[in-house]
């Protein structure tokens, strides 16, 4: 991914002002020029429709183990807390090159990795760290591949775009934009081509969805019934580019049709809809291969990479989607279907707090890579 | 047997051996291949190990760098080479690297396999040799079969290797004959050059298209001068079996590459300079090299002879390094 101009130590947590000062302070920002796309993904129609399905979601939730339930959202803090002790640590310059962060979007990869089963396989872009653990790669693991450590995920080879674990089923970290849709494609032919009925979940953001490769995959997919789940992780932000100035229609879930196959949009903030949409896509692929197109949307708090300097968008416009937190709303819904008490979330968040430090006491410790490793993994013997 | 059927059961031994082994590509079932490579083997094996895919390079590339990452074997067909160029993210990006990046967990055996280099009057997008760019990527396998033996032996190794395997035909060439061992396990390693013509006062080496050429004017040569000219061909690209051109070089003093791709950062430069690195004492002459004319290939058939390697070119450069 391109490394803008501004380098890395420009990164804000919040977006700056635009020069001339004159900010929407509006609800609902303007699109950037005269298409037809408007913001559709607007704050307070998910809010609305949130508190609609509020009811059934509770419902939901009470059937659900409280293992399983607290297992989510421990997940989703400790993939919270891990990427902001990333984004400190990189400004300290222990993580080199890119680092894309995951805040904000972490109730679609709890959602939908969460819903899978044994022998299911997983492949996202860049943006890498939360599906890694939860894939079950171990915060020491992901941290010290960010430190470029032996002790890495992939023995410091890799880098914060590319974590891998066969053991796991997780099968990386790309990063090229889209390439990855038809790898994820591969491994779920793979996967009926050997006679199971295991599915993959292929994330990948809604930039990706201007690549060809989208396009050829979906067509292959939904001709010879391969089970992919394509999620398109939708936050708004292709790098610095907003979504209306780069694609001509705003529905990606819609693009699905083309295709003759199932598509949906999902509200990313509810991690309860991510999980409910993903098992009635993993349903039609086990069924009987059929793929599903998942456009989940949710928004992106921090820059694309460490070197964003976020100009492109305002501050108003990230707290208003802060608002609807997915980590807030989760544990709101947990509270109130009397699963998790506030003092159980205080426990999780110490959990995950000990875990990152841990994890990052392990990346200081570890050793570089003997320079012996240098030309091993090039060729398999 | 020509090199078209040995490359036929190359691959149909291979999808007996093995399960996990799949061909897909257009037009390689119903159509039987557009140059017949894989005729009868979609009657034979049905629609899960012979598929046709939609014309979509990325696509089914991409497609089968992640079945080689579950596990499948793909033997990914390219009408012609030209056209992987849709696909040269997959291979380069996806394929080469995945091994590494992972850090040695996902290996990717693959074979991508198809004509490359000129056929008759085919123009510009579909006469590139293509086995310079791909050999500049660590991770890539590199083969250039010339003969029917070594085109079935080649291939069979190159689909049980378990890494991505850049396998070069010459779409001229699928009607050459030769003899084929019949034995399902004849294999030839990757990385292993093979002598074409035993000499003493000089070395051609050639590959693919111009091996014939070269042996043609090895015959000239001697019938015209008496001199003899050994002709080495390395069958693999990469893994380069330098040691065995150098050591040719060591006999015979002096040296030709002709080749088909461009001559611009060529396969052809990187021998040049290995045998430069191994053998500079022993050169008597300065290296030289026959590669296609630095143009985009013309339509016209006498502008595109004039831009290919030909006999006439192999025996002036002999001649030239010889001072005959």
């Amino acid at each position: 991914m391109p490394k803008t101009a501004a380098g890395r130590k420009t990164e804000t947590k919040s977006a700056k002002l635009s020069a001339n000062g004159n900010n929407k302070t509006a609800s609902k920002p303007e699109p950037d020029n005269d298409s037809a796309v408007t913001d559709v993904y607007d704050v307070e129609q998910a809010q609305a429709e949130y508190v609609k399905r509020r009811k059934s979601q509770l419902t939901a939730i009470k059937k659900l183990d409280k293992d399983l339930l607290g297992e989510m959202l421990y997940q989703m803090i400790l993939g919270r807390l891990f990427e902001r002790k990333c984004a400190e640590v990189y400004r300290m310059g222990k993580i080199g090159g890119f680092c894309h962060l995951y805040i904000g979007q972490e109730a679609i990869a709890v959602g939908s990795m969460m819903a899978l089963k044994e022998g299911d396989y997983v492949l996202t872009s860049y943006r890498d760290h939360v599906q890694a653990m939860i894939a079950g790669i171990t915060p020491e693991a992901v941290m010290a591949e960010l430190y470029g450590k032996a002790t890495g995920n992939v023995g410091g080879k890799g880098g914060s775009m590319h974590m891998f674990s066969k053991e796991k089923g997780f099968f990386g970290g790309h990063g090229i934009v889209g390439g990855q849709i038809g790898v994820g494609t591969g491994m779920a032919y793979a996967q009926k081509y050997k006679g199971t009925d295991n599915v993959t979940l292929c994330f990948f953001g809604e930039a990706a969805v201007n690549q060809g490769l989208f396009h050829e995959s979906l067509n292959m997919a939904q001709l010879w019934k391969i089970p992919c789940i394509y999620i398109c992780e939708n936050n708004k932000y292709g790098m610095g580019t907003s979504q209306a100035r780069a694609m001509s229609i705003a529905n990606i879930a819609k693009k699905a049709e083309g295709y003759g196959m199932a598509g949906e949009f999902v509200d990313g903030m509810d991690v309860m809809a991510v999980r409910e949409a993903t098992l009635r896509a993993i349903e039609r692929a086990r069924k009987d291969g059929s793929p599903t197109l998942l456009e989940v949307r949710a928004y992106r708090y921090m820059g694309h990479s460490m070197s964003d300097p976020g100009k492109y968008r305002t501050t108003e416009e990230i707290k208003k989607y802060q608002q609807r937190d997915p980590i807030a709303l989760f544990q709101d819904s947990l509270k109130e279907a009397k699963v998790f008490t506030d003092q159980d979330f205080e426990d999780f968040n110490a959990k995950a707090a000990a875990a990152v430090e841990a994890a990052v006491k392990f990346a200081d410790e570890s050793p570089f890579p003997d320079e012996s490793e240098l030309m091993t993994d090039v060729f398999a013997e | 047997m020509t090199i078209r059927d040995a490359l036929n059961a190359a691959l149909r031994e291979e999808l007996i051996r093995d399960e996990n082994v799949f061909i897909i590509g257009e037009e390689v079932a119903e159509y039987d291949g557009a140059y017949k490579v894989t005729r009868g083997l979609w009657k034979e094996f049905g629609d899960k190990r012979v598929v046709d895919s939609p014309i979509t390079e990325l696509g089914f590339a991409g497609l089968g760098v992640g079945a080689a990452m579950a596990g499948l074997r793909p033997v990914v067909e390219f009408m012609t080479w030209n056209f992987s160029i849709l696909a040269a993210d997959q291979i380069i990006n996806h394929a080469a690297k995945m091994y590494y990046m992972s850090g040695g967990q996902f290996n990717i055996p693959i074979v991508f396999r198809g004509p490359n280099g000129s056929a008759y009057q085919v123009s510009s997008q579909h006469s590139q040799a293509l086995e310079a760019f791909y050999a500049n990527f660590p991770g890539l396998k590199v083969v250039m079969p010339s003969t029917a033996a070594d085109a079935k032996g080649l291939l069979k190794s190159a689909i049980r290797d378990d890494n991505p395997v850049i396998f070069l035909e010459q779409e001229t060439m699928y009607g050459m004959k030769g003899e084929v061992p019949d034995d399902e396990d004849f294999t030839i390693p990757l990385g292993v050059a093979d002598i074409k013509r035993e000499g003493a006062d000089c070395t051609i080496v050639a590959r693919s298209f111009t091996v014939p050429q070269a042996l043609k004017a090895a015959e000239q040569i001697q019938a015209e001068f008496g001199v003899s000219v050994e002709v080495v061909d390395p069958r693999t690209i990469k893994p380069l079996d330098i040691e065995t051109i150098v050591n040719s070089v060591k006999k015979t003093n002096r040296l030709v590459i002709a080749e088909e791709s461009h001559a611009f950062a060529s396969v052809g430069a990187e021998i040049s300079h290995q045998v430069m690195e191994h053998a500079f004492d022993y050169l008597d002459a300065p290296v030289k090299r026959i590669s296609t004319a630095e143009a985009p290939m013309p339509y016209a058939r006498n502008l595109e002879v004039a831009a290919l390697p030909s006999v006439e070119k192999i025996v002036a450069a002999v001649r030239e390094v010889c001072y005959l």
